[in-house]
């Protein structure tokens, strides 16, 4: 059984996430041939060997440097084709998790997106999927031969395993017809950590007053190397952009350690981060139902404990 | 113009997720249940649509059975003209699309959700675009209609990007494509007489199969800790948690 992996990247460089992917296709125990479009080095292309891939298939097209959601589905189900993959591999995301479902179409395969751990073959080939926006977990049984797996973050450590990788130049006839839809413009925030790849998620509230006190939560997230969040409130009343917005319509986030500043924890904001591995809560408010779902709580003032916190971070380095 | 809104029938965000018989079953006992969120998204974008362009035509659909006609009923009090009810357990993706585009077929515009809120696939959007052959988009904050170029704004990793395609096409919307609409009392009489149409589903043959469904491991007690003791919540963080 052969896995391919779709290894996106974002100028140039491989996403933190797909090198989860090529990690938990290497977990599965089967050959392991990851699929890169688009300009890129071959430093990066090199790096997806110490993951776990023995081949990388790069189609080097400029063309391909914006993601365009349906060329991608067309390569991806070439090079399934091509090399004989059973299963393919994608790390979620605004243009992995489309891309997969198109796949499957087009290769009648069973989809599961929002994956969390290894497949387990005892019983069929069955995948534990978050469902409920993180309240619940379904495991399903993916019962055609073709398999495409759209994993959450987490359901792999992207570990190191050594070994070598042959990268092969891989060219595919791209089909006009399917650029059908045209990327006019990219507005990106620049140098930020991405909220839905940091390990740790710095988040505030309602209880930060207004958008002018946000520079003690950042002073925060910069001695953590966090990435910033906010809650629904926030970002409706335009303190803080809607892509940072965390909860059940906004960003899911799965990191490492997740710190809520000022937010009282409405059922909504939890969905978003109940997949988190250890949730910190500051409030002044002992009564925030957000406690009764932390690890680590400390009733208090935001401008009190935050400064504290940040200078008890940075005697640690 | 012709829109197509596809519509989920989905526990209110508040609700409590249990399972039954054998955790083979999602618990309805005490659930209410409501239009998707981003489906209500989508669907408020399509009355304004609607209300801005005369002539134009916004059908609700939704995949469910006889238990869904309070929700759908619930869109058509929006201002949806009528409606469409695939008889039938909307089991997974796949599936649902493939109903989805037995009827989508003469649609100008498919708008849905980015996602349910139950199974959060997150794809049906993607699969009704390629079993129909047109462009799908999600998830779209911003739509805007110029002669047949549908002009989007769609949220990527840490930011957005603008796309541009031709009509027809399907779009996941989510906020803040349009601000949700409230049913008025005028909605909701004429909702009552509004066309809703039972249909048979389309023969699928299962890709998946849920075998089982499980809750989260119950949490362990908070630990508090001194807001005059900052020292020990890192050293908890590094040492105990092991997240630092």
């Amino acid at each position: 059984m052969a896995t391919l992996v779709f290894v996106e990247t974002a100028e140039g460089k491989v996403r933190k996430t797909s090198l989860e992917a090529v990690a938990y296709a290497h977990l599965m125990g089967a050959g392991v041939t990851a699929i890169v479009l688009g300009t890129t080095s071959q430093s990066e292309l090199e790096s997806l060997g110490k993951y776990g891939a023995q081949k990388v298939l790069h189609v080097a097209d400029a063309k391909l440097d914006h993601g365009v959601i349906q060329v991608f589905a067309s390569v991806l189900t070439k090079a399934m084709q091509d090399e004989n993959a059973d299963v393919l591999v994608l790390a979620n995301s605004s243009l992995g998790t489309p891309v997969a479902a198109k796949v499957a179409v087009k290769v009648k395969g069973s989809f599961a997106s929002n994956v969390v751990e290894l497949p387990s073959t005892t019983s069929g080939f069955v995948v534990k999927r978050s469902i409920y926006t993180g309240k619940a977990f379904s495991m399903v049984e993916m019962k055609n031969p073709k398999k495409i797996i759209v994993i959450k973050k987490n359901a792999a450590e992207a570990k190191e395993v050594g070994g070598t990788v042959q990268i092969v130049p891989y060219n595919v006839a791209l089909n006009e017809a399917d650029f059908n839809t045209k990327i006019t413009a990219t507005e990106k925030a620049t140098g930020d950590i991405l909220l839905t790849e940091a390990e740790i998620v710095v988040s505030g509230g309602r209880g930060m007053k207004g958008p002018e006190n946000w520079g003690i939560l950042e002073a925060l997230a910069k001695a953590l190397h966090a990435a910033t969040g906010c809650s629904k409130p926030v970002s409706d009343m335009g303190w803080r952009p809607h892509h940072e917005h965390v909860g059940q319509t906004g960003v899911k986030v799965a990191p490492q350690l997740y710190i809520a500043i000022g937010i009282s924890g409405a059922i909504q904001h939890l969905a978003g981060v109940n997949s988190s591995k250890c949730i910190v809560v500051i409030n002044k408010d002992a009564d925030a139902p957000f406690f009764k779902a932390a690890d680590y709580g400390i009733v208090g003032d935001a401008f009190d404990v935050l400064p504290k916190l940040t200078e008890a971070i940075k005697s640690l380095h | 113009m012709k829109i197509l809104v596809c519509i989920s029938h989905v526990p209110d965000t508040t609700s409590k997720i249990n399972f039954i018989d054998n955790s083979t079953k999602f618990d309805t006992n005490g659930v209410q249940f409501i239009i998707g969120p981003y489906d209500d998204y989508a669907l408020a974008r399509a009355i304004e649509l609607k209300e801005a362009n005369a002539g134009t035509t916004v059908t609700v659909l939704n995949v469910g059975s006889a238990d869904t006609e309070p929700t759908i009923r619930k869109a058509l009090a929006i201002g949806a003209d009528d409606a469409i009810r695939v008889n039938a357990e909307p089991t997974d993706s796949f599936f649902v699309a493939s109903q989805i585009a037995e009827h989508a077929k003469g649609y100008d515009l498919v708008l849905m959700g980015r996602e349910s809120i139950d199974y959060n696939g997150g794809v049906v959007h993607a699969m009704v675009g390629e079993l129909l052959g047109m462009p799908s988009v999600s998830p779209v904050m911003k739509l805007e209609i110029e002669g047949t170029v549908v002009k989007m704004s769609r949220e990527i990793e840490g930011g957005k990007e603008s796309v541009e395609a031709n009509l027809p096409l399907v779009a996941g919307c989510q906020e803040p494509i349009a601000e949700w609409k409230i049913p008025n009392m005028r909605g909701i009489m004429s909702a009552r007489t509004k066309p809703l149409k039972v249909v048979e589903p389309k023969a699928i043959e299962a890709t998946v199969k849920v075998q089982k469904f499980e809750l989260p491991a119950a949490k362990g007690a908070v630990k508090m800790i001194s807001a005059d003791n900052v020292a020990e919540l890192v050293t908890r963080l590094k040492t105990e948690a092991k997240v630092l």
